[in-house]
């Protein structure tokens, strides 16, 4: 198990790695490949119709003129020893795990990620225990009535919520309930749970709905499917021959064997989410990691799409490596090796 | 003593409201909601009334005005922003040495002193001027505001290689040769460009006469700064405030809390108000939101000032309850086509003749949302640019929809009376202008004019693709989709870069016309030294109908925007400089 | 046995009248059983055999209540020790399962729970019925375990379905299955998926422990050779049906439907290859949603024209042709005894 933990996080570092290489490259390399100059590039950060001079000013102070190895390697310094920047009067420092300064806002980044996650964890938290609790057990009851009109309802309602855009779902929502029915606080409302719990509810409850709407209706799906299948197993029939009560076979046997699997894509889909909820925050325009990143790509911020994009490839490499443990926890079949 | 001024100055300006009211009134004509009536004003305000009045004026304290916005600017810092909405947002926090006179309409283009006792005092050869600094300004912490203050945020804002996003306009004119920067030169007194005799006199030093130089100091950047406060790039954060308002708190990207400036004195302040409490801005929302939160009233306005996005606009439209509730002003902007002189056949003015009365304008216009996203245009200067002179030179049929018997007049004159292929480039990330491109394809094509669109990335436009002669001479991009809005509402500040043959550069030009006309340069030059306000804004007014003549500048739009005012919004004007409500002088009903 | 009675709580302690249990699906009725009756004392052990999709195993988890409660159609009578149970309430038939009948499956892997410990099944098949601590249940489990030979029981019990051999799995099942000490005990296709050295001794136990219980067993196969040692009974099933039933002498020694003398003739022995086989039965299992009209065997059957044409217009009976020995064929009874005398037993000897 140590050895299995050891070796997955060096898996880890190297992909992190290539995860940063590979970001670096879409953002440096291709560009320049297909002919953007760094004057073209810094002409972004500056002011509209940036003088020449001003332009070069910039070029030289975000470093864009080096070679890309030599970037890169300052960014991936900047990771490991920090760094340091002038911010005019005076330099800065940018204490490791320095991603880089914000070209954009002129801030470090990995403040800026820490200040983004509570907000980007309180969502995707909230929404994974609603979709997890309410997809599953609607994937069991679909499961057990197949065929009744409950089932054929909860499936339509499924199916309107995997095909339904979150920007829609979460605009016709907030009109609904916030701003016709004054049930729940508008856009834009969120607040930290450290600063007001009670506000952080109110405000967190549509978009976790409705982000929940979605996966929950995946996850309905997914635990219909795999319920139907468990019902049918061999092991399912003897629990049954021993003379079990039917809700222990359907809770102790078959969800027990239905929702392994689906465990494995809950630890994905929440480890995927915590990079970042870019629909539902851009939606609700909660401050968290997915809007940051939406914003930054927009705005051409390379220091903090490539923070983002590291900060979601740990997740998901950790949200991996959880997954493959608690996977050999719950089934005894699978080693860990 | 100081409290009866403060009472007069407010009995003022409520005069003076009333007066705009009165005369300013074109479309509302004699309305008598200058009271206090809150309420009544709000429910039977017209569409446009702010435009021309002020609308639910009061003069109520309190409450918290709330601003969302769908971005974030570049920078909170009144140095180093170039955001329309936060020229005029900022000035709650920082006073510049002139701004403009706080009224709708023409009066409101006027420029009136602010941190200055007057308008700029220019030498005889007009290349020295001098301001003096209205005595016992203070900043929030009570510190009394010196001349070094102003000369130091200007050598800041314009000569540090940190402070990139706003105008260089103070390094382009002033006569600082060497300078580096009070960054790297700790020194100030090697900022030549700027002498401060006493700690209330400023004198700006020219490089050449600039006889517009008054709106150049109307720009935040002349708002003072201490430089023992300067953080340089985190100034932002805890900006020295002069305005009615200081920051209570900023954290980038998401919130802004203003809250008021004790040491604000109303008495040396002709153009702001201070009624709120309170105001916050929320940066980074989503815009479609925006505009449920502003119709559903949880918020008081759009920061950004551009308008109402397309699914709020066609509820708008639909419902005259709302549309009562809405102005539609001009934007600085001016959305247009060149053709480039240098590209055959467009070297021939005829067949630029006939792109301009084949164009079908109406066609143009749809991509900017019709008549609410713009006027068709005629002319380079929008409406509200000082010097504006309404003409229209090359009339394309009574409905705007293209004149193809006259374009076909000017083919023939040019000799490709069977018309001619060219290229149309177009930014290819602007879905707008990608479509008003197309609109234009579609315009030339009836005529027998074959134009290909080339699509090309924003982001090196101007430093690589049409922005550079070579490039457009090699690729031979004939006609360029194109807007401009300028810096200051005068002439000067519209034309100079666009037209005037001595600024086409290599790379970063934006003479996409490549137009070189004497007449054209010479009459620039001359404005610029005409000290006289009226003489000058004939001159421009001249130099508009002398490019226009060359027929190289294709006018779509004047563009405009529909803004929505929540009835709980107090005090709501457009103010024409900004082509947005006035930021100092809303209030909020309680 | 061929009607019917009408006659309540019969002498025996396990007794089916005319069971049908049939299913509805999109393409038809699929009748599974059709009209099966038997009976069967404590003590003894019944041999049902039948090619694949002769409705065996419908016919062992209908005795067992679990077809009940879905889509299938129950009718006719099924008598365990005095009670009906096809009449009975699902709730009422679950707590006899496991305790009064229990069953062993075909397939011990996929039968048990990956995720459970065999000790832990094992256990809960004990506590379903026995309110014990869980420690008892599991001294209990260690002894099942070692009573159906399972070495080390005390440490094995801990161990997962996987962790075990496919011999050994399916002794933990008997265990399990055993542990209520069952009076009925089906066993269907026990030792299908293990090889010959283990079946036998699979076979044994299973016999022993029968004796030790004096339970009554059902064992469920496709082929002869399993049943031939250890039943006292032999039902063949063709087609949801029975089509001989009798002493296993009387089918073994005298058969005298021509399907079981296929079933005999493709008998795998130790002393032959597998794939030898004397009288392969040519075609496919029929189909039991249109079943072939007549005698449903009628399209394989090799004798069909020496019924006068009867074979394929009338359903045969099951008519007893000697003491308990009943033969569902409409050849006389002489005939079929002669074939078997002259034609199909010296052939099978001969090899
Ligand atoms: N739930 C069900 N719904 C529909 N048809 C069924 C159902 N269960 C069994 N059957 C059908 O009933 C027939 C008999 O099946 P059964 O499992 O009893 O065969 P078997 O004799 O046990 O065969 P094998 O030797 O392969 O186990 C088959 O054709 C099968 O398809
Ligand atoms: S009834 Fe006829 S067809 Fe059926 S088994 Fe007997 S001989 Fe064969
Ligand atoms: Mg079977």
């Amino acid at each position: 198990m140590v050895a299995f933990i050891v070796r997955r996080v060096i898996a880890a570092v190297l992909m992190l790695v290539i995860v940063s290489v590979a970001t670096f490259a879409i953002f440096f390399l291709i560009p320049r490949a297909l002919g953007q100059t760094p004057e073209g590039m810094a002409s972004r950060y500056v002011g509209r119709d940036a003088t020449p001079e001003a332009i070069q000013g910039a070029v030289k102070r975000l470093h864009l003129d080096e070679p890309l190895i030599v970037q890169y390697g300052r960014f991936a310094k900047g990771i490991v020893a920090g760094q340091e920047y002038s911010i005019g009067p005076r330099m800065v420092e940018c204490p490791a795990p320095c991603f880089g300064y914000s070209f954009n806002n002129n801030q470090p980044v990995w403040p800026t990620l820490m200040d983004r996650l509570p907000a980007t964890l309180s969502l995707a938290i909230g929404a994974a225990i609603i979709w997890l609790v309410a997809g599953v057990s609607i994937g069991v009851i679909s499961a057990l009535r197949r065929g009744t009109l409950t089932d054929r309802l909860a499936m339509t309602v499924a199916l309107a919520g995997v095909s339904l855009p979150i920007y829609f779902t979460g605009l016709v929502s907030l009109a609904l309930f916030a701003y016709t029915l004054g049930i729940f606080p508008g856009g834009g409302s969120y607040t930290p749970f450290t600063e007001d719990p009670v506000m952080w509810f109110q405000a967190l409850v549509l978009p976790w709905i409705t982000l929940a709407f979605l996966y929950a209706a995946l996850y309905a799906r997914l635990t219909r499917a795999g319920m139907l299948e468990t019902m049918g197993e061999d092991y399912i029939r003897t629990a049954r021959a021993k003379g079990l009560k039917e809700r222990t076979v359907v809770t102790k046997h078959a969800l027990r064997a239905t929702l392994t699997p689906i465990l494995t894509i809950f630890g994905l889909d929440v480890g995927l989410l915590l990079g970042g909820a870019v629909l539902t925050e851009s939606t609700f325009s909660i401050p968290g990691i997915g809007k940051l990143v939406i914003d930054a790509i927009r705005g051409n911020d390379l220091p903090v799409v490539l923070g983002v994009t590291l900060f979601a490839a740990f997740f998901i490499v950790l949200a991996n490596l959880i997954v493959d443990v608690l996977y050999a926890v719950v089934d005894p079949r699978v080693r860990l090796s | 003593m100081r409290k009866t001024k403060a009472l007069a100055l407010a009995a003022l300006g409520t005069a003076l409201t009333m007066g705009l009211a009165a005369c300013g009134g074109t479309a509302g004509g004699g309305n008598n909601n200058t009271g206090t009536g809150n309420t009544g004003a709000a429910s039977t305000a017209k569409h446009n009334d702010g435009y021309t009045k002020v609308v639910n004026p009061s003069d109520a304290k309190g409450g918290t005005l709330k601003f969302a916005y769908s971005d974030e600017p570049d920078s909170m810092d009144p140095g180093n922003t170039y955001y329309a909405w936060n020229w005029n947002f900022s000035r709650l926090y920082a006073r510049p040495l002139l701004t403009y006179t706080a009224a709708p309409g023409e009066e409101g283009l006027k420029l009136v002193p602010d941190l200055a006792e007057g308008l700029g005092e220019a030498s005889e050869d007009g290349k020295t001027w001098t301001y003096k600094l209205k005595k016992g300004i203070k900043y929030d912490d009570g510190t009394e505001v010196k001349a070094a203050d102003v000369k130091y945020a200007i050598a800041r804002s314009n000569f540090s290689a940190e402070l990139t996003d706003g105008p260089k306009y103070f390094a382009e004119y002033l006569d600082a040769e060497g300078y580096e920067g009070p960054y790297k030169d700790k020194n100030l007194d090697n900022f030549k460009g700027i002498e401060t005799p006493d700690d209330y006199t400023i004198v700006f030093k020219l490089k050449a006469p600039f006889s517009e130089f008054d709106f150049l100091v109307a720009n935040p950047q002349s708002a003072p700064v201490p430089q023992a406060k300067d953080t340089g790039l985190e100034y932002e954060k805890a900006v020295a405030s002069t305005g009615p308002y200081k920051m209570e708190s900023y954290e980038v990207g998401k919130q802004l809390n203003l809250v008021k400036n004790e040491n604000w004195d109303p008495a040396t302040d002709t153009t702001r108000k201070q009624l709120p409490d309170r105001i916050e801005v929320q940066f980074k929302q989503n815009a479609e939101d925006i505009d449920q939160r502003l119709l559903a009233g949880q918020i008081h306005a759009d920061l950004g000032g551009t308008g109402v996005q397309p699914a709020a606009r066609a509820k708008i439209v639909a419902d005259p309850k709302l549309k009562d509730s809405t102005d539609n002003p001009y934007t600085p902007f001016n959305r247009y086509a060149m053709m480039s002189t240098k590209v055959a056949p467009f070297d021939n003015i005829d067949c630029r003749k006939a792109v301009q009365y084949a164009t079908d304008q109406v066609a143009t216009q749809a991509p900017w949302g019709g008549p609410l996203g713009g006027d068709i245009g005629s002319t380079l200067m929008t409406p509200t640019t000082v010097g504006y002179q309404q003409f229209d030179l090359y009339p394309n049929g009574a409905d705007n929809k293209g004149d193809a018997a006259k374009a076909k007049e000017s083919l023939a004159a040019c000799g490709q009376p069977n018309g001619f292929e060219t290229n149309i480039a177009v930014r290819g990330d602007r879905p707008k202008e990608v479509q008003v491109a197309e609109a234009l394809q579609a315009s030339l094509d009836k005529v027998g004019i074959k134009a290909t669109i080339k699509k090309y990335p924003s982001g090196d436009w101007s430093a690589q693709y049409a922005g550079k002669p070579d490039f457009v001479h090699q690729n031979k991009l004939g006609i360029m989709i194109a807007g401009w809005g300028a810096d200051w509402p005068s002439g000067f500040g519209f034309l100079s870069q666009i037209v005037d043959g001595r600024f086409i550069k290599d790379s970063g030009n934006y003479n996409m016309m490549e137009l070189n006309d004497p007449a054209v340069n010479d009459l620039l030059d001359k404005g610029i030294q005409t000290t006289d306000a009226a003489e000058r804004n004939k001159i421009w007014g001249e130099v508009d109908k002398k490019v226009m003549e060359s027929a190289a500048f294709l006018p779509f739009v004047y563009e405009k925007t529909l803004l929505f005012r929540p009835s709980t919004l107090t005090n709501v004007y457009v103010h024409p400089a900004y082509g947005m409500y006035d930021y100092t002088w809303l209030g909020v009903q309680q | 046995m061929t009607t019917p009675s009408a006659s309540p709580a019969p002498g025996s302690f396990l007794e089916l009248r005319d069971l049908r249990i049939h299913f509805p699906t999109e393409d038809g009725l699929v009748k599974s059983v059709d009209g099966l009756s038997f009976k069967l004392e404590r003590g003894k052990t019944l041999g049902i055999v039948g090619e694949s999709g002769s409705g065996k195993s419908v016919t062992s988890l209908g005795i067992l209540g679990l077809h009940k409660g879905g889509r299938a159609k129950i009718s006719g009578e099924i008598w365990l020790d005095g009670e009906e149970l096809v009449g009975a309430s699902q709730d009422h038939v679950r707590t006899l399962r496991g305790k009064k009948m229990a069953m062993i499956f075909q397939d011990p892997l996929s039968s048990m729970h990956p995720f459970y410990t065999v000790g832990q099944q094992i256990v809960e098949a004990y506590r379903i019925h026995h309110k014990v601590s869980k420690a008892v249940a599991r001294k209990h489990a260690i002894d099942m375990l070692g009573r159906v030979g399972i070495p080390q029981p005390d440490k094995r019990v801990d161990s997962f379905p996987h962790e075990f051999s496919g011999g050994m799995r399916q002794r933990a099942m008997i265990a399990m299955a055993l542990s209520c000490d069952p009076e009925l005990l089906i066993a269907d296709e026990p030792t299908t998926a293990l090889d010959v050295t283990v079946q036998a001794q699979i076979l044994d136990l299973m016999l022993d422990l029968q004796r030790e219980f004096n339970s009554a067993l059902i064992i469920i196969t496709h082929d002869l050779g399993v049943v031939a040692e250890l039943s006292d009974d032999i039902l063949v099933m063709y087609g949801g049906k029975c089509i001989e039933y009798g002493a296993a002498e009387d089918i073994f020694y005298r058969p005298e439907h021509p399907y079981t003398w296929g079933l005999l003739g493709s008998m795998p022995r130790l002393d032959r290859e597998p794939t030898e086989r004397l009288l392969p039965i040519k075609g496919t299992p029929p189909s039991l949603i249109n079943v072939p009209s007549g005698c449903a065997f009628n399209p394989r059957c090799p004798y069909r024209e020496r019924t006068g044409g009867k074979a394929t217009t009338e359903v045969p009976q099951l008519v007893e042709s000697d003491g308990g020995h009943l033969v569902r064929c409409h050849m006389p009874r002489e005939e079929r005894r002669a074939i078997w005398e002259n034609e199909i037993k010296p052939m099978m000897e001969g090899v």
